[in-house]
């Protein structure tokens, strides 16, 4: 144990493993804080991609920091909610009248300097009344002091109203509405004015305990870190917890092949005989069946459950090739003299297994687990990039195969794949690299290369 | 070999402190099965065949024989890792074919094995308390401290000391004597009443070989153990056992108390055994030396009569080509497997 502590040590030497094990130990924290952040089941039910969840979030937005890289700055999806008194850009005023009903006034105060015009806004009402409905006029304010009386209604208990989908509003514009609110008029072609703009909601409410909050929402064509897919959902969430499900499906599918193959090996030499005969054949006949083509079968016909596919992985990997490396390794450490002392002294067969035989494999099998873990993360990416993804827990893979089959190459949304696709490479290179490093240090024959 | 020393190294006399037999071996028999295709009989590798003798509490004696005569397989017999084909061992009255998993395990905990190669017999990634603890925890003792204090005992024993130094050194971390101290540290933990040494010395320097072989003979005086110590070097037998036995393609050819042995060799093979054996002594260099002619014989299909007669200058033809010799006492307690002492 010393010895191997003592290995990893060395590992000081080599910047490669040191940069790798800091993205390792930065993925595992970010694992560890997703996985709090939002919970296993929570992620499930967002990434189901209900209206409810998402409707404030723009469709197949850019990440925002898309906008670092072009000259023209596209617009920036934002929220404003009347309920958040303490936010700058939101100011709620409440008159009594006379005749006892209130006048709710609120005003949304955002600078737009942004070289495109957003997709849509929308106000997301929310008001309880018993019998009377209250009264909603909005009224939009440019930088250059112009006012445009946007519409009146009276409003339901929740109600949604949307600039885009206003006729009138576009005959009073004469134009998309859109376009219509956010243009300079002093330009010929559409071109966004920049500035300050101010958007007021009158509220009239009759009844004494009625409430009145409105949300402001402007779906930009940018949203966020990572930007939003086809269903308005934020992929941080699918980014986020494809780290964990990545690592995990990663590390167990490479923990649970390499320790099988190396206990079974080392049965297999340590008894002989029939047993090493059968787990020969069994690994030679489990060899040459089709590892991929079996996966697909399970996810087409059986169930596509990432632990089933886990559980399947490990199954046909425990008779793997590896089992003739650990082999050859075992017949020369059984006919050591420290084992036929132990012999001597009664050790039990289970004993020397375990305590006697294994443990001069570790060195080797440390270099060898670690370097396994990308193979089983592109694995499980390549299932779901093939559409043989769990239904329903959000991963790397299944954000390739949603942008695949939503043409996302050929609308130029490359952001959808990249991202994916960077933080497989960036999950296997680390794992890989740490995987040289280790083998460097613990085979001291590689140490002069 | 410093022979100076070694005949410092004080033998007590044979009869004080040997008792009743404590391991009795009769026509014990170890076959090899040499398979053709995997099933197909192909004959035997007769590693071991017909070796009969018994070892009293408190002696040491000494198998002595080329490489390949089967000296390994007869000791590995004796400590239970090799299954006799035919033949007897049994231990204080009990053979051991009558054990079952728990008497085989009580037996094993009465035999220790001294190994040749020291650094080979000790688990590289086990440090030294491990070692020593592991014949422990296998055979039952749970106390920690008990073991602890056993631990201690044994490491003073071997003269490791101060003890605490060397618990959590690693076996690559000791010199090769010290690393053979530990070997049979870890022999006699279990306090048995037999040691089996397979050439203790054989790896060592010749200027540790002395203290070995000192601890060893103070071991087994102070402990009244039994030693079977198996070597092809006979310049350090004359040293240390009271009796040797000359082993030759898996018999013994020779049994005698080692002062008669070495004073008059009856066997043609002793004989020329010892005429090989070198001294430090200048003279040698233009002495010729007469060796058997020949290579030690195949074990599988070994000469017909005698064992020897290929090699032997004083075969008799038509007797011992044709029939193989039995014991006969050619003085009293020094038995010769050859026809030249009918």
């Amino acid at each position: 144990m010393k010895e191997i502590l003592r290995s990893l040590r060395e590992l000081k030497q080599y910047p490669s493993a040191v940069a790798s094990l800091i993205l390792i130990l930065l993925m595992v924290g970010a694992s560890v804080y997703t996985i709090f952040a939002i919970p296993y089941k929570e992620a499930i039910r967002l990434w189901r991609g209900s209206e409810e969840d998402w409707y404030k979030y723009p469709k197949q937005a850019a990440p925002i920091w898309t906008n670092l890289f072009s000259s023209k700055k596209q617009p920036v999806s934002f929220f404003l909610n009347s309920e958040e008194t303490d936010n700058p850009h939101v100011d709620k005023q409440v008159e009594t009248r006379a005749d006892g009903s209130r006048k709710i006034t609120i005003t949304y105060t955002f600078d737009y300097n942004y070289d495109d015009f957003p997709q849509d806004m929308a106000l997301y009402i929310n008001s309880d009344y018993d019998s009377k409905k209250p009264l909603v006029s909005v009224t939009w304010v440019t930088p250059d002091e112009r006012k445009v009386n946007v519409a009146s209604f009276s409003i339901l208990q929740r109600d949604v109203y949307r600039f885009s989908q206003d006729e009138k509003l576009g005959r009073i514009l004469r134009a998309e509405p859109m376009i219509g609110l956010f243009a300079d008029p002093a330009q010929e072609l559409p071109t966004p004015l920049k500035g300050q703009y101010q958007m007021i909601v009158t509220g009239s409410v009759f009844e004494p305990d009625t409430t009145l909050e409105v949300e402001l929402v402007t779906h930009g064509t940018l949203y966020g870190l990572a930007g939003t897919d086809f269903k308005r959902r934020d992929l941080m969430v699918a980014l986020a917890w494809g780290m964990p499900i990545a690592l995990s499906f990663g590390l167990l599918a490479a923990l649970g092949t390499t320790i099988t193959t190396l206990v079974i090996a080392a049965i297999g030499v340590w008894y002989g005989g029939w047993v090493d005969e059968a787990i020969q054949r069994i690994t030679e006949v489990n060899s040459v069946l089709p590892f991929l083509p079996i996966l697909i079968m399970i996810g087409t016909f059986y169930s596509r459950s990432i632990w089933l596919i886990l559980g399947a992985t490990i199954l046909l990997s425990i008779f793997g090739l590896g089992i003739k490396n650990f082999r050859a390794i075992f017949m020369q450490i059984k006919e050591m003299p420290y084992i036929e002392a132990a012999r001597s002294y009664g050790a039990s067969d289970a004993r020397i297994i375990l305590y006697y035989l294994t443990p001069r494999v570790i060195p080797l099998l440390i270099p060898q687990l670690v370097t396994l873990v990308p193979t089983y993360v592109f694995l499980e990416a390549s299932l779901a990039v093939l559409g043989l993804g769990d239904p329903f827990i959000p991963s790397w893979g299944k954000i390739i195969n949603d942008a695949r089959t939503n043409g996302a190459l050929y609308e130029g949304l490359y952001y959808w794949i990249l991202e994916p696709a960077a933080l497989l490479l960036v999950t296997s290179l680390a794992f890989a690299l740490l995987g040289f490093a280790l083998d460097r240090v613990f085979n001291p024959r590689l140490r002069d290369v | 070999m410093l022979i100076e020393d070694f005949n410092k190294v004080q033998l007590s006399p044979i009869e004080e402190n040997v008792g009743q037999s404590l391991m009795s071996i009769r026509d014990l028999r170890v076959w090899f099965e040499l398979r053709r295709w995997g099933f197909g009989h192909a004959g035997n590798v007769r590693a071991v065949d017909g070796v009969s003798f018994d070892i009293r509490q408190g002696e040491a004696i000494a198998v002595v024989g080329e490489s390949g005569c089967g000296k390994s397989s007869l000791m590995k017999t004796i400590l239970g890792l090799h299954r006799p084909t035919g033949g007897d061992v049994s231990f204080e009255g009990v053979s051991l074919s009558r054990l079952d998993r728990r008497g085989l395990k009580w037996y094993r905990s009465q035999v220790g094995y001294v190994q040749q190669d020291p650094f080979a017999a000790l688990a590289p990634f086990m440090n030294i308390r491990r070692i020593l603890e592991e014949p422990l925890i296998v055979n039952g003792v749970k106390d920690r401290d008990e073991r602890t204090a056993r631990i201690r005992k044994a490491l003073e024993e071997v003269k490791l000391s101060p003890v605490e130094d060397f618990l959590p050194k690693f076996p690559h971390m000791l010199s090769g004597g010290q690393q053979q101290r530990i070997v049979i540290a870890r022999a006699m933990i279990l306090n048995p009443k037999l040691i089996v040494a397979d050439e203790p010395v054989s790896m060592l320097d010749a200027s540790v070989r002395v203290e070995i072989l000192k601890l060893l003979r103070g071991l087994q005086e102070s402990h009244n153990l039994a030693v079977i110590y198996i070597t092809h070097d006979l310049s350090t037998v004359r040293y240390f056992s009271e009796r040797i036995f000359v082993m030759y393609a898996g018999k013994l050819v020779e049994k005698a108390f080692t002062p008669d042995l070495l004073r008059e060799p009856r066997h043609p093979y002793t004989f020329a055994l010892l005429a090989a054996t070198s001294d430090p002594d200048a003279r040698n260099a233009e002495v010729y030396r007469e060796v058997p002619p020949g290579e030690p014989p195949s074990l599988v299909n070994p000469p017909k009569g005698c064992r020897f007669h290929p090699r032997c200058a004083r075969a008799m033809q038509g007797l011992c080509d044709v029939e193989a010799p039995s014991d006969f006492e050619a003085a009293p307690e020094h038995l010769v497997n050859c026809w030249l002492y009918k």
